[in-house]
């Protein structure tokens, strides 16, 4: 099995604060970590190969310090990390991200699976995974939550709609995103992250996968971001204090109110 | 192209590097530096005092033919036989905007023996239905899907495209929009047209709801956007719904599918927390998962589901289909009721945007009574008791 873990550095805190004088969003401080859902992809793709041999590369695109998450999955079993970056990626939307990994995955092949996180923290779209696959030309799994085989060149993973599993089966290769469900992502050793730290991670640009300049960055991207705010979440709360029988009358009232009881 | 700072205002102030969403500046003490975690989003275009900073707007030249593309259309998505209710809402966001746009509202719908629910659209205002009807399309098909709805807009070239960002909508809208070459703004927590643009402004949460942007798609078509349920009210039946249903052959389209769905297993009804109009919700302060059956009595005796933060699903206590929050599910019901959960930033990210938050905690100081409506202080296991022994007696009175 050659499987492929795309992966992303996150902001380590989806809080947003605003500078109570300049009313300012203050992102400064925030540390850059493994995107959660990623964590899971990478502990996948790790247990996959425990299961059925073969190796693992984790891609990530984004700035020179994104190479730490490619350690962080390198400690905990990746064998290699491939870094794409390039300022040339800059303003990237899904359409374009996608692509700029689509070209990273076709520079490794042969592959068998691909495996994603099913979205990441900061921009939350859930996109990025299955427009890989397109751009690919792959089957696309969404939201994995067990892998059940891998068997005569298929895959066979129960997944997780709104109100049923469903369990498919598609041929590889093929794309998959995953979510919490799937597993617990293990603590890296003390040797793992001895190799981490010494690991070599190849870094391409944009013209190593050649891509093509017109689908990346600011010009391969249809949708443009044209303001950033801040939501103002105001509830006008009441706390009420007291012994369970106030309490309680106090919520059977509104419940009441509410038209629930 | 891309970020450009005029050396000659800037002031090295650090301001925009405070402001950056996304940590892309550094100010290397003689310049500011712009890395590739940049997206263009102009908050520090916006915040610079001395006006230095400016995007390199590169000449996105309409796609030639974009005046072509016309019409609001949205995907009527189906769940066994019936519409879901986002889908009715989605009709309705189409028909405000048609207000402003002025084009026709067509819906497309896929599914098996599904000319009533084509029938339904048509009451409630949708002009047109593009009905493909085929046993294969009775459930969700992830690749059929795709290849259908791809084509159709291929065949007919409608101006926007929006889908509800349900889990079926989010799985195979990117592949429609890849294959397009289009964009597309996923979970959309607003839509409209801007009068003079006539564009398609796209309104949708980031950072977990912690911050808001508005994206708009000028350049290529159709404008795909997925949208969040409980939005907006569902489309009402009109007296007057005329409209017609364009039957599209399923064997006119080159469905390839690689996929086969082996079997479906049904959650229980407690879980589907996206259509639940109340939510019961456990968290740590409950402190044993046998706890969680207190809780599933009292969201039976009012037809409530069941929700759970992440500290109770990674303790065992319950399934993880039911956590709610970042790493969980976003849920939106009538009414959230937090019990015992305190209140974490990646749980509020999840349900935050419920109409009415009720919370009972034992410590007055929880973050979740920030958010609440109405916030309890005091212990679960002798409220709810007491709550439910209540609603009983006035049932039976």
């Amino acid at each position: 099995m050659r499987i492929i873990v795309c992966i992303k550095q996150v902001p380590d805190t989806i809080e947003v604060k605003i500078d109570p004088e300049t009313r300012r969003i203050v992102r400064e401080g925030v540390k850059g970590v493994l995107n959660p859902f990623d964590a899971y992809a990478v502990e996948e793709a790790v247990r996959v190969k425990e299961r059925f041999g073969g190796e693992a590369t984790a891609v990530t695109m984004g700035p020179q310090q994104a190479e730490q998450v490619l350690r962080d999955a390198i400690a905990v079993g990746i064998d290699r990390g491939v870094l794409l970056t390039d300022r040339k990626f800059v303003g990237s939307d899904t359409l374009a991200t996608s692509y700029a990994l689509s070209r990273a995955v076709k520079k490794l092949e042969p592959f068998d699976l691909v495996i994603c996180g099913f979205e990441t923290l900061d921009g939350s779209t859930g996109q990025v995974g299955p427009e890989l696959a397109t751009h690919l030309g792959l089957p696309c799994i969404p939201y994995v939550s067990k892998i059940l085989s891998v068997d005569n060149g298929r895959i066979e993973c129960r997944r997780l709609l709104e109100d049923h599993y469903e369990t498919l089966s598609c041929p590889l290769p093929a794309v998959i995103t995953v979510i919490k469900e799937i597993n617990e992502p293990r603590i890296p050793s003390l040797r793992g992250l001895l190799k981490a730290k010494k690991a070599e991670i190849a870094v391409w640009s944009a013209q190593d996968v050649a891509a093509d300049e017109r689908r990346i960055g600011h010009e391969g991207s249809p949708t443009w971001v044209v303001d950033i705010w801040k939501p103002v979440i105001s509830k006008e709360g009441r706390v009420v204090k007291g012994d369970a029988e106030e309490t309680a009358e106090e919520l059977f009232r509104q419940l009441k109110t509410m038209g629930v009881v | 192209m891309g970020l450009a700072i005029d050396r000659e205002k800037c002031t090295l102030c650090g301001v925009c590097v405070e402001v950056c969403p996304f940590s892309a500046l550094t100010n290397t003490g003689d310049r500011i530096e712009v890395s590739e975690a940049c997206t263009l989003c102009g908050q520090c275009v916006k915040e610079c005092p001395e006006k230095a900073i400016s995007i390199e707007e590169k000449p996105q030249a309409p796609a030639a033919d974009s005046a072509q593309y016309r019409g609001i259309w949205f995907f009527a998505e189906q769940r066994k036989g019936a519409l879901i209710p986002a889908t009715l809402e989605l009709l309705s966001a189409a028909l405000s905007m048609k207000q402003t746009l002025g084009e026709e509202v067509c819906g497309v719908l896929f599914g098996h023996q599904a000319d009533g629910l084509a029938d339904d659209l048509i009451k409630r205002g949708c002009e047109k239905v593009y009905l493909v009807d085929h046993p294969s399309l009775a459930e969700f098909q992830d690749e059929a899907y795709a290849c259908i709805l791809t084509h159709l807009v291929r065949k007919y070239k409608p101006g926007i495209v929006l889908a509800s960002a349900t889990m079926v909508g989010r799985a195979f809208i990117p592949s429609v929009a890849c294959q397009l070459g289009t964009g597309l703004t996923a979970d959309c927590t607003g839509v409209s047209i801007d009068p003079e643009t006539k564009l398609l402004v796209q309104t949708r949460p980031t950072f977990g709801g912690n911050l808001m942007a508005r994206i708009l798609c000028r350049a290529h078509r159709p404008q795909m956007a997925t949208v969040r349920p409980k939005m907006c009210d569902p489309a009402p039946v009109l007296p007057d719904g005329k409209g017609t249903v364009i039957r599209e052959e399923y064997s006119s389209f080159p469905v390839c599918v690689s996929m086969t769905s082996v079997r479906r297993e049904s959650l229980e009804q407690t879980v589907d927390l996206q259509s639940a109009e109340i939510i019961v919700s456990g968290g740590r302060g409950l402190g044993d998962g046998k706890n969680f059956d207190l809780l599933r009595e009292f969201a039976d005796l009012i037809g409530a589901a069941v929700g759970a933060s992440r500290a109770a699903v990674d303790s065992g206590w319950i399934a993880y289909p039911h956590q709610v929050g970042q790493t969980g599910r976003t849920v939106k019901p009538k009414i959230y009721i937090a019990c015992g959960i305190s209140g974490a930033i990646q749980h509020l990210a999840g349900m935050q945007t419920s109409d009415y938050i009720i919370a009972i905690n034992k410590d007055p100081d929880a973050p979740i009574f920030k958010v609440a409506n109405l916030g309890i202080v005091g212990d679960i296991f002798e409220i709810l008791p007491a709550l439910m022994k209540k609603i009983r007696s006035a049932k039976g009175g």
